[in-house]
Formats: structure tokens, sequence, C-alpha cells
């Protein structure tokens, strides 16, 4: 999948990914109508799917509303590539299928309205303007199992079903 | 081999060993370990519940783990702010009937869930607690290894009573010397995050240790635990000393595990702060991390002031309030809200004659409501206004319009600024005549 790169930089709260004034509604095509408003106010008009947000260290810090990641997911953008992600937001991201990509490489290189084409299985990123290809770490297995099933709810959903009863692999890599 | 706090408790709490099968041989953990463990309290609230019980719909499980166990708070958008908010409260409110949540709190008796859970007695030393609310943190002061979460994990802890979690590296930070007068755990805190920054424990724990910390109130730590989700941590730990067991022993319901850190305990990073040094603080926006002496913000007229939240809303902190403000009256350019925590703090607020400080004084007091710590309701602003704030995050818009401005202080610092009109420290309005 290709797309245009959203390029915001460092510590992006979750009260501005999604305002908390909306967070008396938590279906995801309601909440993607005021994402980033309140940085980006030409965002939701302008979004298209398969677009990418890029950002800086430490993006969705702050509170642990899923709103924000569902709010991202709904409004079309395939996939977040960050420096780092804060613990909850990764976490969140992860169980809610919105796919997530740490590469400090790609977001010092990306200038806003770049072209980028995510490989989510091969974990790549290359860059249509500077034909810079990026490679970025794998996750650890347990968390690659979870995005595999498309989330923490089908994840265990299987795992109750008795499909599945082995431990978490330990592996190297960014944790929640 | 020495332990960290939070390597320790989650150890304990490996799904396969610990309280069910004593002979087991202890099992060690280390950071960047991927494990499940049991959870003992699981929590959401009234904008994170709707979510979590949706999802756990999903799972296609018909009752939760424990009734005991699962704790639902409305306090984030009640008394309902409008039409949507009552819809999602209503869905709370049934699920926690349907289900037979014993600690299920509504309005009337319900309070800002950090501050009444610990009040309450369902958090204790040696828990791991697991909320849809990043400032779960806060039971950290009782020594719990307790951490914030989306709703879908929340879900899924309500299904299962486990979760699965990376074990952190621990930031150590040691707190020497003598407080100087008017700082609490609010200044000392900010100060903690001025110097490490917003991301400087991401993933990690912090262990907040030294004899400084000792002598602090449980109310004090409560604050500094709080706020740990503001450097990104994942928990904000103190042992369990003396201090935390006379809290304790007055509440829990549960009997609890003392946890303390291993001498030689491997830290990821070891911060040693004076305290001497540090003077009430100020967080300007838009960042917790933008810590500066309150001197420095002497300049800044202000607009609103809020004291209460989950950070700055109990007894302690309303004492501290009230004996700045008492006799002065809030400034004419100034609206200053009061939000007692909890049901008790209102009542022994009301006891001790703080509630009539602060009315006569020209404040408004609330009912216990987050409300205007996120924008909610009960004190949003507009546009170009600024307000001094007890709460924890000063984010851009996080108070109302995106172009407004939150401060963040301790109560002290709120109290004063409120009677002068801009940001001041305690001292100023003490020397002026009452």
């Amino acid at each position: 999948m290709s797309g245009t790169a959203w390029k915001y930089g460092d510590n992006v709260d979750t009260d501005v990914i999604i305002p908390a004034r909306y967070l008396n509604v938590s279906t995801p095509n309601e909440l993607a109508q005021h994402c980033m408003e309140d940085v980006s106010p030409g965002f939701v008009g302008s979004v298209r799917p398969g677009d990418v947000i890029v950002a800086g260290e430490n993006f969705g810090c702050g509170s642990s509303r899923e709103h924000a990641p569902l709010a991202i997911k709904a409004s079309g953008v395939a996939c977040v590539v960050a420096s780092s992600f804060a613990r909850i937001f990764y976490r969140n991201a992860i169980n809610t299928g919105l796919p997530i990509l740490e590469c400090p490489e790609v977001v010092q290189d990306t200038e806003q309205g770049d072209q980028l084409r995510v490989d989510l299985e091969a974990g790549t990123i290359r860059n249509l303007r500077t034909q810079q290809t990026y490679h970025t770490s794998p996750f650890p297995p347990f968390i690659m199992r979870i995005m595999e099933c498309g989330g923490l709810i089908p994840f265990t959903r299987q795992r109750l079903g008795g499909a599945e009863r082995s431990s978490i692999d330990t592996g190297e890599g960014p944790g929640d | 081999m020495p332990h960290t706090i939070a390597e320790k408790i989650l150890a304990d709490h490996l799904k396969d060993s610990g309280r069910d099968a004593p002979s087991e041989p202890e099992r060690e953990l280390w950071p960047g370990d991927l494990v499940e463990v049991a959870v003992d309290v699981v929590l959401a609230n009234d904008v994170t519940a709707p979510i979590a019980i949706r999802e756990f719909a999903n799972l296609g499980v018909d009752r939760v783990f424990d009734p005991s166990r699962v704790v639902m708070v409305a306090d984030h958008f009640v008394p309902n702010k409008d039409i949507k908010s009552a819809e999602q409260c209503r869905v709370m409110r049934e699920f926690a009937r349907s289900q037979e949540l014993v600690h299920y709190y509504d309005v009337g008796r319900m309070g800002i869930e950090h501050v009444l859970l610990p009040e309450q007695g369902l958090v204790v030393s040696g828990d791991v607690v697991v909320g849809a609310d990043s400032h779960t943190c806060t039971y950290g002061a009782v020594g719990a290894f307790a951490t914030g979460m989306g709703s879908t994990d929340i879900a899924v802890a309500m299904a299962t009573g486990q979760i699965w979690m990376r074990v952190p590296e621990t930031i150590q930070v040691v707190y020497h010397g003598e407080l100087r007068p008017w700082v609490g755990g609010k200044d000392l805190i900010l100060f903690t995050i001025g110097q490490i920054g917003v991301s400087g424990a991401l993933y990690k724990a912090l262990e907040f240790s030294g004899p400084a910390m000792e002598g602090l109130s449980m109310a004090g730590r409560f604050t500094m635990s709080n706020m740990a989700i503001e450097a990104g941590a994942k928990v904000g730990l103190f042992q369990t000393d003396e201090m935390t067991c006379s809290y304790l022993d007055a509440r829990a319901a549960r009997p609890y595990v003392k946890y303390k850190a291993d001498s030689a305990a491997t830290y990821s990073q070891v911060l040693e702060i004076d305290v001497g040094l540090v003077e009430p603080q100020v967080a300007f926006p838009y960042s917790p991390d933008n810590a500066r002496p309150v001197g420095e913000a002497d300049d800044v007229v202000i607009d609103q002031v809020v004291i209460g939240s989950c950070t700055n809303g109990r007894l302690e902190d309303l004492r501290v309030a009230a004996e700045v403000m008492k006799g002065h009256q809030v400034h004419s350019n100034v609206r200053c809200i009061v939000i007692p925590g909890t049901q008790r703090v209102y009542t022994e607020a009301l006891r001790e004659g703080l509630l009539e400080v602060f009315v006569e004084a020209g404040a408004a007091v609330s009912t216990p409501t987050c409300g205007p710590c996120l924008g909610g309701h009960m004190g949003v602003l507009a546009a170009g206004e600024r307000a001094v704030s007890t709460t924890n995050r000063n984010f851009r818009g996080r108070m109302g319009h995106p172009d407004s401005e939150v401060y963040l202080a301790g109560p002290a610092v709120a109290a004063a600024s409120a009677v002068k009109g801009r940001i001041t420290g305690p001292e100023e309005v003490l020397l002026q005549a009452r």
C-alpha cells in the first residue's frame, strides 16, 4: 500500500489525536470526524485511505483512551510510523489492529506530503520521493501473533476456545 | 538474585505460579521478559468502560472473572454533562448491574477513581492493578504494580483475570534533604518530570525512594505516583513502609504483601534529587515537563483556577489550599473551582470548615468529577484563557479551546494565584493583611 505522509513532531498526545470533548461517543467513525483537529485542522478533510502518519518520539502519550487508535484507523490511515510510541498507545494499536512501525530513520528523512509505500509483512517502508527503502525491526513473536490474529480480541477468543494454550515467547524489541 | 519492586511483584503474579502453587520454585523475572500475570483489580470508568464492554461482548464470555475485583466508577463526565454522556453511563451501569459488580460507584457515592479506590481499601500493597485510565499508576503509592491500559486490554482482563506484560526496566529516583515551606508531592514530581522529560521513563518503572520520601504524606505519595505516566512510565512505585501500612490497615479489606527493592537491584538509571533545592513548581503549557520555579511565572495573568483531581483532590490538598485562601477573596477576574476527590473527602472538608473557607472566598465547590481536567465540563476554557490547575496535564486543548493554556501547580500555588489573579506563590498572599 502507499499513501501520503502526514508529518508531526515529538510527543503527539492522545488529547490532540482525539480531544476529550468528543469522548462522549465511542464509535470509530464518529471519532474519526475529529481526529487531529486541534493540531491539524485540515487533516479530517484531506486524509485519504492508505495515508501514513509519521511522527517523532513518544507518539500517543498521555491518556489511555483507545479512542485515539480507533479514530486514526477509522480516518483511513494505514499505518503510523514513529521514532517511538508511548506504551499505552503501543498496546492499544496492536490490540485494535492499527498497524504501527518504529523507525527513527524514516521519521528523520520524511517530509510532509511525501509518498510512502509500506509493506507491513516485510516491515519495509519506501519513500517514493527519495527512492530510499527502510527496514524496521520485527516485533516480538508473541506480539506478532496478536497482530496476525487481527488484534487482542480475536487472539484471546482463539485461545479461550482451546486452540492454543502455549505460553508467551520472550522476544526482543519494544514492549508495552 | 537482587530485584526491583516491579520485578518482584510481577514474578509473584505469574499465572502458573505464585499464590495458588506455593510449593513451586520461585521464578525470577528480568526486564524485557514478556509474561502473563494474574490481576488483583481491574478498573474502568464512564469514558473507557463502554468500549471495554463492547469488546468483552466480542470475546463471547458471559461473566467477568470475579465480580468483586472488577471496579467501575462513573467519574469523567458525571453528573452527566450531556445526552451522549448519559448514554455511555447507562451502558456501564447496566453492565455493572447485570454482572453484579460489588464495587460500582455512581453519582452521590462515587469519587474520582484514583482518590476513591485507595480510600475504600480496594487496592493494596503487592497487587497487580490494571485500569482503563492512564492515571491508574496512582496506586504505586500503596505499593501496587498499577498501570493504565486501553479498553481492549481491560476487556480481556475482565474476562480472564490475566494480562500480558513486558517486565519493565526501573529508574530509581532518590530524594534527599529537607523540603522547603509549601513544597509538596506535586512540586517534587513536576521537578522530576522536568529533569527527565515526558518520555524519560518510557516503557519503564519509576521507583521513588530516599530519606525525603519517608516523611512524605500518603497524599503526597499518591500525587507523585499519579504523574509517573507524565514521564512515560508504566508504574511509579513506593516501597511499603510504616506509613503505607498504617494507611492500609485502616482501610484494606484484604491481606497485603509488603515489597521493597533489594539494595543490589539493577536500575537502568539512578537519579539523585536534593529536595532542599526544589521551589514550588509551575509547569508551563503545553507539556508537564515544562516545569519552572513559581517565581518565573510571576507575570502570567489568569482567568481560572482548578483545585482538585486525581492528582490533588485529597483532604490534605484542600487543607493546604484553605490555609492559603482563608480570609482572602478570589480575585475578581478569576473563577476558582474546588473539587473534593470523593464523597468522604467532601464530608471531611465540610466538617473541618474548609468548604466554608472556599465558598466565602468566592470559589465554586463541586461534587466530585474529573470534569475540567480533561475539558469535559465544570470549567471549560475559552480561546485565549489561562488556568492554573492542580491537575496533571497541560497539553494543547486539554481544558477546552486549543488556544487556551493550562499551568500545572500544587494546591498552595493554585490557591495563592486564585487570590492574586496571576501566578504566584503562597508567601505573597500570607504576607498580605487579611
